[in-house]
């Protein structure tokens, strides 16, 4: 029991690092972002090759990575999906849908999808009779450490306070004298840069492949329905909820349907409180 | 109006003739039209007429295609289990729709992809009775691939040509008309005596049972279905955009959306294997940013008149 409350924290860290980025994409620009598990993997090829042919370490290679995928972030909102930003829910969807299939294409032809892994053989940390592996310990604590990073960023930064105005009201936000479209583009950076860092961590503690990168859109959507949208402490009680859900279901009911009961919870969150369990009614 | 009706009979005439023409590999190109025109028009009635932004089409085409197949090898006649599976996923659909119709935009969008990512993991974790991930087998017809390639053309035309009639009726009826609304303003037709969550399930039904039938026609056509295929996150993602090619929210729209489709998949993007996807990925975000309309909203005389114009400055200069 203790031992899956401890490997269910340890995932939830990752998930809130995971989701965080997409809540904050979803919230702000109302885009469902199908690209998000594809960056995440795309990172995560980034920092494999990193360390296996130029000998970088995974951890000297996150900020990098993750400074690459904010400027690509930027670029492709600024470039791309600006254009069609205000557009129904159908449009921005499979919009991003095909990018990632875009995205998707190239990775499996280019890396192919064999399952890679960075091993740093840290060992494992034993506490009592709970084993934890030293680099997952390490994964988790920095996942947290960049959600703190990203909650201060909103928080206190102007860029930080101009999207959490453009998140409440844009049309507000633009007659105060805020570049919507610069806030967008910033945002969408924010999150694939975000989608960089957890790509670097989730290569230290798990295989990379082209598999999992629909999977890990899939959390993300469950820990956005479960946090609500948009700010970082949902995200970060979705990804722990998720975390011990996935981590306790896979004890009780074996854990090849750890994430369907994911799923099904997730719908039925849907029905009776759509805005999540930390969001505020009336934002859509 | 009649325009578009007689578009469709041309189209379905041309797909009726293609046995009597062209060999096996044209009848099977012309099933496939028909079936992805079939689940285009059913997208239509959730997606073009009421505007909820369905995703679920791979889990009701799914769910059909293991309710026909388990209900065939039960022993029952192919076309009753067509007609069973149809009526299955429309349960299902309602009982769906009584659930997840009560969200709208993009938690409705979410909804409707995890019920694909659900009902795919439980028909492959429920390997007892469906075979799990090994899939499932579908007795092959008698008959020869002739004769067989025959009939399936013939039940996909059927469904196609049904799920057609049922839609210009929708775009007729009062049923239609108050999906319209909802599309355009629900509180509003909420306000003035719409019933907009009877008209919305009822759309959702409509939108599921063609699929239903279509899928249990292609697991009796293919012989064989699996978790992966039958509940493709790809199949869910196409048929909109076959919808959204043609112009959604008419009638002939998802028709021309899905026959241009498969013929560009099957001349053009088959030919690049490894590229398949991303030529896909592409077209798609072409499609969205220089066809916003689809194919259908295109005012073609003053295209042509533009053509004209600038062949006549060509050919001075």
């Amino acid at each position: 029991m203790l031992q899956a409350l401890a490997n269910g924290l340890m995932l939830g860290g990752l998930y809130a690092c995971i989701a965080v980025g997409f809540s904050l994409v979803w919230g702000v620009l109302n885009v469902i972002n199908m690209l998000h598990g594809s960056l995440i993997i795309f990172a995560g090829y980034l920092t494999y090759f990193a360390w296996a042919d130029a000998k970088f370490h995974p951890l000297v290679s996150l900020p990098l990575v993750a400074g690459l995928m904010f400027l690509f972030g930027y670029a492709l909102q600024y470039l791309v999906i600006n254009r069609v930003v205000k557009r129904p829910v159908l449009t921005t969807l499979t919009l991003t849908f095909g990018l990632d299939m875009m995205l998707y294409n190239f990775m499996n032809v280019v890396f192919e999808a064999t399952p890679r892994r960075i091993t740093l053989n840290w060992g494992s940390v034993t506490l009592g009779d709970i084993v934890l592996s030293a680099d997952r310990l390490v994964a988790m604590a920095l996942a947290f450490a960049l959600t703190g990073i990203l909650y201060a960023v909103m928080r206190a930064s102007k860029a930080g306070r101009a999207i959490v105005a453009v998140r409440m009201d844009r049309y507000a936000a633009a007659l105060m004298g805020i570049r919507t479209n610069n806030i967008y583009a910033m945002t969408f950076a924010i999150g694939a840069g975000m989608a960089g860092a957890c790509g670097a961590l989730f290569a230290v503690a798990f295989p990379v492949t082209t598999n999992v990168s629909g999977l890990l859109l899939g959390k993300a959507f469950v820990v956005c329905v479960i946090g609500g949208l948009g700010s970082v402490p949902g995200a970060l009680l979705g990804g722990l909820a998720f975390g011990l859900i996935e981590s306790f279901g896979g004890h009780w009911f074996g854990p090849q349907n750890a994430i369907t009961i994911g799923f099904v919870l997730m719908l039925l969150l849907l029905m009776v409180r759509p805005t999540g369990l930390l969001g505020i009614k009336g934002y859509e | 109006m009649n325009k578009s009706v007689f578009a469709f009979i041309i189209v379905a005439l041309g797909i009726a003739v293609t046995p009597f023409v062209a060999d096996n590999y044209y009848v099977k190109l012309a099933t496939l039209v028909a079936m992805y025109a079939c689940l285009a028009l059913s997208w239509n009635f959730i997606g073009g007429y009421a505007g909820y932004p369905s995703f679920a089409t791979a889990a009701f085409m799914g769910l059909g295609s293991y309710a026909g197949a388990l209900t065939q090898n039960a022993g029952i006649p192919m076309v009753v289990a067509w007609v069973v599976a149809g009526i299955f996923t429309a349960l299902f659909a309602a009982v769906l729709g009584f659930a997840i119709l009560r969200v709208k935009g993009h938690y409705f969008a979410v909804g409707s992809i995890s019920v694909v990512e659900v009902t795919r993991l439980v028909a492959s974790s429920c390997s007892g009775l469906t075979g799990g991930g090994d899939g499932l087998n579908v007795k092959i017809m008698q008959g020869g691939a002739d004769y067989a390639g025959r009939v399936f053309l013939f039940a996909m035309l059927s469904v196609m040509i049904l799920s057609f009639i049922v839609t210009v009726w929708v775009d007729r009826s009062r049923f239609g008309f108050g999906l319209k609304a909802i599309k355009q303003n629900e509180a509003a037709a909420d306000m003035v005596g719409v019933n907009v969550s009877a008209y919305k399930i009822g759309a959702f039904i409509l939108s599921a049972v063609f699929c239903g039938m279509t899928g249990a026609i292609y697991a009796s056509w293919i012989g064989y279905i699996a978790p992966v295929d039958a509940f493709s996150i790809l199949t869910t993602l196409k048929v909109p955009v076959m919808a959204l090619l043609g112009g959604e929210g008419t009638i002939f729209g998802p028709v021309l959306g899905a026959l241009v489709f498969v013929l560009l998949e099957e001349s053009i993007w088959s030919r690049f294997l490894e590229a398949n996807q991303a030529i896909l990925g592409f077209t798609i975000v072409v499609l969205i940013f220089f066809l916003p309309g689809g194919l259908l909203r295109i005012d073609y005389r003053r295209v042509w008149q533009k053509l004209r114009i600038a062949n006549r400055d060509a050919s001075r200069a």
